[in-house]
């Protein structure tokens, strides 16, 4: 019984038919999978992540500002967030090199850097995360050259940007070459052509194409790099109010059971991540209607 | 293809030498540096390092891990892809991205979830707890956490590749008198079978690996709820370098062994992957 004094009201006609949920078919199936697929996203995940905002929402907005933005918290944001936009920013320029050697270029052992792009995806973080901090320490391969400059990397603020430089690095590649290859060599033969120096073919011609895809990347290692938590916890010294990441504060906060505590920055982080999201959905959706246009 | 910026030989030279440092400082090295580290102190205590009895109950505790939810993510991402792309619904692009969702949650938040749930504080804690059922600081939690994890990696790739295939083929099979089952064993299924070993791939490699969610909620008890990944994290922190690498270099190998997996996939099958993880 659905709201019968609408069909009243409408002037006493038949009541149209509801359309029904899912369109007919001659496919069966639809409502075991349709129904399994629900009730696994609902208890996975959606139930999972209900509780966090319960928990958040049962906070008055005294104590959820209060623990959620103390001023250990805030510097835990400020490391996260920065460093993933330095990394980010590092990736931007060195993923777009990579893509463009890889697919601009012929060389030889091309198709295995092309597959070791990837590692990063592949590599469990906690491996990353010990293998950079061996690389980088004052003793090792590469902190050891860099030592002598004056320069430490590892248990500082910039072992967390390498850390989240190698994160990060597949998204912006992966993001860019395919759009890079759909670009074709040819319209800059013909900017070339038309008198066009190498750095304004690259302005005007390159960048605008790819841009949104650059972008995308940025934006897609930038939510990485926030929320990671295995490769950097090794590398960055992890000193409150110094080198403590966001994610890692959320740890030693339900290591002594703060669980309000946890709770306010994990929906904080979680809130900035949809942000995030829903940025990079936007801007999808912007460049696959202009590539239609 | 050569183009305009392509064809000066300098600007090329300049470019690949960055590419390739690059690389070198940032994804060579540290692989190199696992293998190196593993091998330190020679080959019998590498050897030594692995078949230690908590090394074992670790990998062993891995594999189960992985065992249980890669199975079952494949069910679900099945079951997922068919309904969304077999039939028109309303919301259906809502519940794509909420199939997406766990990808953007931070591990940490993504353990930190189940103890809210489940833990002894949590919600359903007491319950639990009176009828002797535990989930946090257990394998049922580990496991959990990997689902979250994992949970989009082969819904992901099979969807974009069942949208673009269509539904002609079901709908020919199933006016010639198939049944749903049989159609979507001899039709679907062959269909997609490179696109679902591409994801069955790339969500074992996360889930054998994943370390945030799990060390939430795993309690770190030696022997009983490490995983891998967090056998490694404590060796470490026991400063047993040459330990901790070793059992290290068997995820790395399984990382490499994924690469290359999911390559051949790419070259030989033409599976378009999304890739990420």
């Amino acid at each position: 019984m659905d709201m019968p004094d609408i069909s009243v009201e409408a002037g006493g006609g038949r009541r149209a038919r509801r359309p029904p949920f899912v369109q007919p078919s001659v496919i069966p199936g639809f409502g075991l999978t349709f129904g399994f697929t629900m009730a696994w996203l609902g208890l996975i995940v959606l139930l999972p992540l209900s509780a966090l905002f319960l928990r958040t929402a049962g906070m008055s907005w005294h104590d959820f500002l209060e623990v959620g933005f103390s001023s250990r918290a805030l510097r835990a944001y400020e490391l996260s967030f920065g460093a993933s936009l330095a990394a980010g920013a590092v990736n931007t320029v060195s993923g777009l090199i990579i893509a463009w050697v890889l697919v601009r270029y012929r060389f030889p052992g091309e198709r295995l850097i092309g597959a070791l792009i990837d590692l990063p995806f592949a590599l469990p973080t906690a491996v990353a995360g010990i293998a950079l901090t061996a690389l980088y320490a004052q003793n090792g391969w590469i902190g050891g050259l860099l030592a002598p400059l004056g320069i430490k990397i590892a248990f500082t603020r910039a072992g967390v940007v390498v850390a989240l430089i190698f994160i990060g690095l597949p998204f912006v590649v992966r993001s860019v070459e395919p759009v890079l290859a759909d670009l074709g060599a040819d319209v800059e033969e013909a900017a070339a052509t038309l008198g066009a120096t190498p750095l304004q073919t690259f302005r005007r011609v390159i960048l605008p194409a790819i841009g949104p895809a650059l972008l995308t990347g940025f934006a897609l290692a930038f939510a990485r790099g926030v929320g990671e938590y295995g490769s950097v916890i090794f590398i960055a010294g992890n000193m409150p109010y110094r080198s403590e990441i966001a994610p890692l504060l959320i740890v030693t906060q339900l290591e002594q059971f703060d669980y309000a505590g946890a709770t306010a920055i994990a929906s904080v982080m979680l809130v900035a991540a949809f942000v995030v999201l829903l940025f990079v959905n936007l801007l999808q959706r912007w460049t696959r209607k202009r590539g239609v246009a | 293809m050569t183009g305009a910026l392509a064809t000066s030989r300098t600007g090329r030279a300049a470019l690949m030498a960055l590419a390739f440092a690059f690389l070198g400082l940032f994804i060579v090295a540290p692989l190199v540096a696992v293998f190196a580290g593993a091998l330190s102190q020679g080959i019998a205590a590498y050897g030594g390092a692995l078949v230690e009895p908590d090394a074992l109950s670790a990998i062993k505790l891995t594999l189960l891990v992985a065992a249980i939810s890669v199975p079952l993510n494949v069910v679900f991402g099945l079951a997922a892809s068919w309904a969304i792309t077999k039939f028109d619904f309303p919301g259906k692009n809502l519940l794509i991205t909420l199939i997406d969702l766990p990808f953007s949650v931070s591990p940490v938040v993504a353990g930190l979830i189940y103890v809210l749930l489940f833990g002894a504080q949590g919600w359903l804690g007491p319950w639990l707890e009176a009828h002797d059922v535990q989930i946090i600081f257990a394998v049922p939690g580990i496991v959990l956490a990997t689902m979250f994890i994992t949970f989009p990696f082969v819904a992901r790739e099979l969807i974009p590749l069942m949208e673009e295939q269509g539904r002609d083929d079901e709908e020919a099979a199933i006016s010639l008198g198939a049944s749903g089952w049989q159609t979507f064993r001899k039709v679907t299924l062959p269909n997609v079978r490179w696109a679902l070993l591409y994801g069955v791939l790339l969500c074992n490699a996360r889930a054998m690996g994943e370390f945030g969610a799990v060390s939430v909620v795993s309690g770190h008890i030696r022997g009983k709820t490490n995983t891998m990944p967090l056998h490694v994290e404590i060796l470490y922190n026991e400063y047993s370098f040459a330990a901790a690498f070793a059992v290290a270099s068997l995820l790395a190998l399984l990382a490499l062994a994924t690469l290359a997996l999911k390559s051949i996939l790419e070259w030989r099958y033409g599976v378009h992957g999304k890739g990420h993880l």
